[in-house]
């Protein structure tokens, strides 16, 4: 496996966020989630301007073996899906933290960091699946 | 740690992601399903299933035995090294198991059972064997190899002895043949040409080495699930189990009811529904919509019920969701399914959905 991206945050459930410099976030799911779930077909996305809880069922990732709920990291309002999954689903596989994002929110309160993982720990987190 | 198959460490070594399979550390990929399920439909691909249950019956009584132990007629077995698919019952008509019967000998036969029922058809078998001149001997010694696919055949010729390659080459569907230490058949489960071969353990390796030599992709349980699900062969535990007959489980071809006075187990029972008007429909689907359907996802009929998705998934030669289901009685060609609380649209449609590298579905 490659290694984490370092600009990243993260959470236990393999999903990562990354805070863009208009106050959005983008969300995915890691590498491990994508190698876990093997080739994906289909992912449902949720609406433009829809509001998602925080933990609350953001979007469904299918692959050949089995379907996986993503779940919002944070609370927001959702500013843009990755359509080009709906044709290309693959792209979550193949390039997980760039061409394969979800989902870009307009968090609607400050982010607690302290609910989320830094590389680090995310790391140290995968390790201890790996034993 | 579950069982291992002879060819264990050749799968950790080539990076495959082992999963528990019925008691058994198998491989379910070697890194994309999607590419070995590919690998079998346009050139070939290698399966290790050494989990499969092999055993043989031998004795003056073993042909008595089998036409009453399973549905299917092996009287229908008339040369040597032919095999017949077929279930094996209980009183209740329900499926026990689905086994593969190759006659070897006079009085000589092989099954392959699955693995995951391995221990209650080896109690059954023993029992119902009681009051036949049959020993009945588990074989766990054998491993077994499928390569299937366009070019299987051609490629795994390297794997047989040179004095036995034209033989095994000219077999014709569903007829095997033994090449030294190697039994061939030409039989799979994917929908594709092929073989499946049965080998000593200590010759397995070999085997599967040459295979992957002459360019013969590994594939793991994964693409064998989703071949067999585009072939709309069924997997014992989901589309039928003790409680479904053959005949609502898309089996009746392989129920032989003639002659009428054989008297297999569960032949009383399936005569009952035989020709009952409520008698379940075991179909394909193809969803229309957006989305996967998994087995036992909820199908919604108009006015007339709901049944169940046994079988669903994603088919990678089509590039769209298929499914195998078991529903309500009746003649309509259209139906609902329930993914997570919405209704798709599903068509029925006649099975199999690939076949020999084809699409044999309007889409």
């Amino acid at each position: 496996m490659t290694e984490l991206p370092g600009d990243l945050l993260y959470t236990s459930d393999h999903e990562w966020l990354r805070r863009n410099d208009d106050g959005t976030v983008t969300i995915g799911i890691t590498e491990h989630a994508a190698e876990a779930l093997g080739d994906l077909v289909y992912v449902e996305l949720p609406e433009v301007g829809q509001d998602v809880e925080s933990s609350g069922e953001m979007a469904v990732v299918e692959s050949v073996k089995a379907a996986s709920d993503v779940y919002a990291p944070i609370a927001g309002n959702i500013v843009a899906v990755n359509e080009e999954l709906a044709d290309d689903p693959e792209k979550i596989n193949n390039d997980p933290y760039e061409d394969g994002w979800i989902v870009r929110m307009t968090p609607s309160g400050d982010i607690d960091e302290s609910d989320l993982l830094s590389p680090h720990d995310y790391q140290t987190l995968l390790d201890e699946l790996d034993d | 740690m579950g069982s291992r198959t002879p060819l264990y460490d050749q799968h950790v070594d080539a990076g495959a992601r082992i999963v528990d399979f019925g008691g058994w550390d198998m491989p379910l990929h070697y890194g994309s399903q999607k590419e070995e399920h590919h690998a079998v439909r346009r050139d070939a691909g290698a399966f290790d299933v050494s989990h499969m249950t092999i055993i043989d019956l031998h004795g003056e009584q073993a042909r008595a035995f089998l036409q009453y132990l399973v549905a299917n007629d092996v009287a229908k077995l008339k040369t040597f090294g032919k095999a017949l698919y077929t279930c094996m019952l209980n009183a209740d008509g329900g499926v026990i198991d689905d086994l593969i019967i190759y006659l070897i000998t006079d009085n000589e036969y092989r099954l392959i059972v699955n693995a995951a029922t391995r221990d209650k058809d080896l109690d059954w078998i023993t029992e119902q064997a009681a009051r036949f001149a049959v020993d009945v001997t588990e074989r766990p010694e054998l491993a077994m190899i499928a390569v299937q696919g366009p070019s299987a055949r051609q490629r795994a010729a390297a794997c047989i002895a040179a004095e036995w390659r034209d033989a095994a080459l000219a077999l014709k569907p569903f007829n095997g043949v033994q090449t030294g230490d190697v039994f061939v058949a030409r039989t799979g489960y994917t929908g594709e040409d092929g073989w499946e071969m049965v080998m000593p353990a200590a010759a397995a390796k070999d085997v599967w080495k040459t295979l992957l030599a002459a360019g013969v992709a590994p594939c793991g349980l994964g693409a064998r699930d989703t071949l067999r699900l585009e072939a709309a062969m069924n997997l014992y535990g989901s589309d039928m189990d003790e409680s479904i007959s053959p005949l609502e489980a898309g089996l009746e071809w392989t129920v032989a009811w003639e002659p009428t006075e054989r008297d297999f187990i569960g032949r009383a029972a399936i005569e009952r529904i035989r020709h009952a008007p409520d008698r379940r429909r075991f179909v394909g689907l193809l969803l229309e919509d957006k989305g996967v359907l998994r087995n036992h996802q909820k199908v919604v009929v108009a006015d007339r019920g709901k049944g169940e998705i046994t079988s669903g998934g994603f088919s990678p030669t089509i590039g769209r969701s298929i499914a195998l289901a078991r529903l309500p009685a009746g003649d309509y060609d259209r139906a609902q399914v329930d993914v997570r609380g919405k209704l798709l649209n599903v068509r029925i449609v006649k099975t199999p959905f690939v076949r020999n590298g084809e699409i044999r579905i309007d889409i």
